[in-house]
């Protein structure tokens, strides 16, 4: 079974070309990757149709390993230059992938438009409370209290919970998992597809060189760990008083709505203008 | 009359630019309200879903440019249009443009600034920043419109240098152009000499996304075409891909200029009166370049030997022309709505013994040409 996944990753990946990956030993990043690969395999799209686009940071590189159209945008602006892309060839299948910087604080106001606008693409955002790459600054989603390199007293700041974030904006599909829980990542990420608008995969990622080791998790295996003990999913949460929930975050879908699309909802608007038919067009 | 010119319409500059990127295959637009461009955006949110394109407002300037680089990556001609505040935020995005050489065409209708500014007045005062705005070295294009007909056809040319040449390419209008209703006859779409980018002829397999050929300008396939490549605003390697080796550096960068060098002769472009017998001239671009023809003709009449040298492209700075019309003349004169931006260029190109001589208007208001005589007749005596 193992031998057969990892056979199939490898036809996915730019394997002779970009390897070894930038990534720290033990990053869930990968686990991403894969889960990723596995959704999109699983739904049988083709290579060519996946237009794969990140921002900057440790998440900004995952695109250049997978043998998709890929494109390493600015940071923040990953959604920005998502939307122009999908509009211009909307048979394309646009997925981002960003981290919780590159999200919620630098790409804050695109994050929440693109969600508004319920633009037809899977965003992937990989919350590791960091920021990783340029090393261990605070972030959005770095806990009250916690340290990071920017907040070596303590954080006074309060974070953002991405999912709920989404949901608020206006995203048809919203759900969370962690690396810990790689199954659910891929079959969020089919799911989110599926939906056919704008969805949001969050992802609670380790990385235990910038934020677990100024926070008493060293080794990935205990961020890890802790993954798994303080995430609930969103079904049993709904049994769970207030006070069993304090410190719990939940994983699983948070929104699955159909909402008017925009490419289809534009298409409409270029029929109302009288515009030739797809196909009879110029340019 | 109407009748015998079928095209012939009455309209202001920001309209001949709608008019001139429908004609040049424009077919994405993403924008920001901001004014004096906002009827850019207006027009072509009716007339880009009638032409089968796409009109989108985005959240800010930051992402109307993000936007406009991920369509062209797509495999469609886009543009966006700004003011000053507005151009300031696509600096970051405009740098990713060069880098990864995507084509695409931005509008500054330039207003008065710093900040908020002026609104409502005209300026020329992003000559410089539309040069240099985003960081790093790089290559662009800054053409300069004077006239409604100038807003068409320079726009068009736009589009045909930014596909040619796989550069971003600036548009500086200004308030006074942007709002002043000409008439002008536009020609019909087929009509318009429209320059497409090279897309791949190979086996995608083959497809060396960022390999230089003879022009510098490597073929560059549109995303879903089956040629699977990475696009990123890292330096890279000829397959796309980030590198830190130096000679793989100094190649990248070098060739981005080359690109240009070579078009040199194409790429600069001026336009001359009465240049042929003159000692003196006015070098001038935008709408002061209107008041400027008016003060030639003007001085002529009074039997001055004066010509005017019109700047369409500022950047690459055209040399090659500026510098016979130093070495012609005993004093030019370089009339801007700002503090001097294009005069210093004409003065570090200046090896002979013309004396530049500056007018800077910077109150908001449209350089005369009674305001230009003065120093003319100074200049010509």
């Amino acid at each position: 079974m193992a031998k057969e996944v990892t056979k199939l990753v490898h036809e996915y990946l730019r394997h002779d070309k970009k390897f070894p990956h930038v990534w720290c030993p033990g990053c869930g990043n990968g686990i991403i990757l894969g889960a990723l690969i596995r959704a999109i395999d699983g739904l049988g799209l083709e290579k060519d149709e996946i237009v794969l686009a990140s921002g900057i940071g440790c998440s900004g590189r995952l695109p250049v390993y997978a043998d998709f159209n890929t494109l390493h945008t600015t940071h923040g602006r990953c959604l920005a230059f998502a939307t122009g892309v999908k509009l211009a060839n909307p048979t394309l299948n646009v997925i981002t992938v960003m981290g919780d910087g590159d999200a919620t604080a630098i790409g804050g106001n695109h994050f929440i438009h693109a969600a508004r606008r319920n633009l037809d693409l899977t965003a992937i955002i990989i919350n590791n409370q960091i920021y990783g790459m340029t090393g261990g600054q605070f972030s959005p989603t770095t806990p009250y209290g916690s340290h990071a390199s920017t907040a070596s007293y303590g954080h006074i700041e309060h974070a953002f919970s991405i999912s709920e974030l989404a949901v608020t904006a206006g995203a048809s599909f919203v759900a969370r998992a962690t690396v810990y829980h790689a199954i659910l990542i891929e079959d969020m990420i089919k799911k989110s597809i599926l939906n056919g608008g704008f969805g949001v995969v969050e992802v609670i990622s380790n990385c235990h060189t910038q934020y677990g080791r100024r926070n008493r998790m060293e080794e990935p295996v205990a961020m890890i760990q802790w993954m798994k003990e303080h995430a609930v999913t969103v079904e049993k949460a709904r049994n769970m008083s207030p006070e069993e929930l304090q410190d719990k975050f939940t994983v699983g879908v948070l929104a699955d709505v159909k909402k008017p699309v925009y490419t289809e909802e534009y298409e409409k608007i270029r029929e109302r203008a009288g515009a030739p038919k797809i196909g009879e067009r110029s340019a | 009359m109407s009748e015998d010119l079928p095209n012939r319409r009455l309209i202001q500059g920001n309209e001949a630019i709608v008019e001139g990127a429908l004609a040049a295959g424009c077919r994405f637009f993403a924008g920001y309200p901001i004014t004096p461009a906002s009827e850019i955006s207006e027009l072509l949110s009716d007339r880009m879903p009638e032409a089968g394109g796409t009109f989108i407002q985005m959240e800010d300037e930051i992402a109307s440019m993000g936007a406009i680089i991920g369509a062209s990556l797509a495999g469609t001609k886009s543009m966006t249009a700004t003011s000053g505040p507005g151009f300031s935020l696509m600096q970051e995005n405009l740098g990713f443009a060069c880098i990864a050489e995507v084509p695409c065409v931005v509008v500054n209708v330039m207003r008065g600034g710093p900040s908020t500014g002026l609104p409502t007045n005209p300026a020329q005062g992003d000559v410089m920043q539309a040069r240099w705005g985003t960081h790093g070295d790089h290559p662009i294009i800054v053409l300069a419109v004077s006239t409604v007909l100038d807003s068409f056809e320079i726009t068009v040319w736009a589009f045909n240098l930014s596909e040619k040449y796989r550069v971003p390419v600036i548009i500086l209008s200004d308030e006074v152009v942007a709002h002043t209703r000409e008439t002008v006859s536009l020609p019909a779409w087929d009509d318009v000499e429209v320059t497409d980018r090279i897309s791949p002829d190979s086996p995608p397999e083959w497809y060396v996304p960022y390999e230089g050929n003879s022009t510098g300008v490597p073929n560059m396939a549109a995303f879903g075409k089956g040629y699977r490549y990475h696009v990123t605003g890292l330096v890279h390697d000829v397959r796309g891909f980030p590198t830190q080796r130096p000679e793989e550096i100094e190649a990248f960068t070098s060739r981005l200029f080359r690109k240009i060098s070579q078009g040199f002769p194409e790429i600069q472009r001026v336009k001359s009166l009465f240049m042929e017998d003159a000692d003196v001239a006015v070098i001038a671009y935008g709408s002061v370049a209107r008041s400027a023809h008016r003060a030639v003709v003007m001085a002529r009449s009074q039997g001055l030997r004066v010509g005017l040298l019109q700047l369409v492209t500022l950047f690459p700075f055209p040399r090659r022309l500026v510098e016979p019309v130093l070495n012609q003349c005993k004093a030019v004169l370089v009339p801007e709505m700002n503090m001097g931006q294009i005069s210093r260029e004409v003065n570090r190109v200046n090896s002979s013994a013309c004396r530049v001589v500056k007018h800077n208007r910077i109150d908001g208001q449209l350089i005369t040409p009674e305001e230009l005589m003065p120093h003319i007749v100074d200049m010509a005596s």
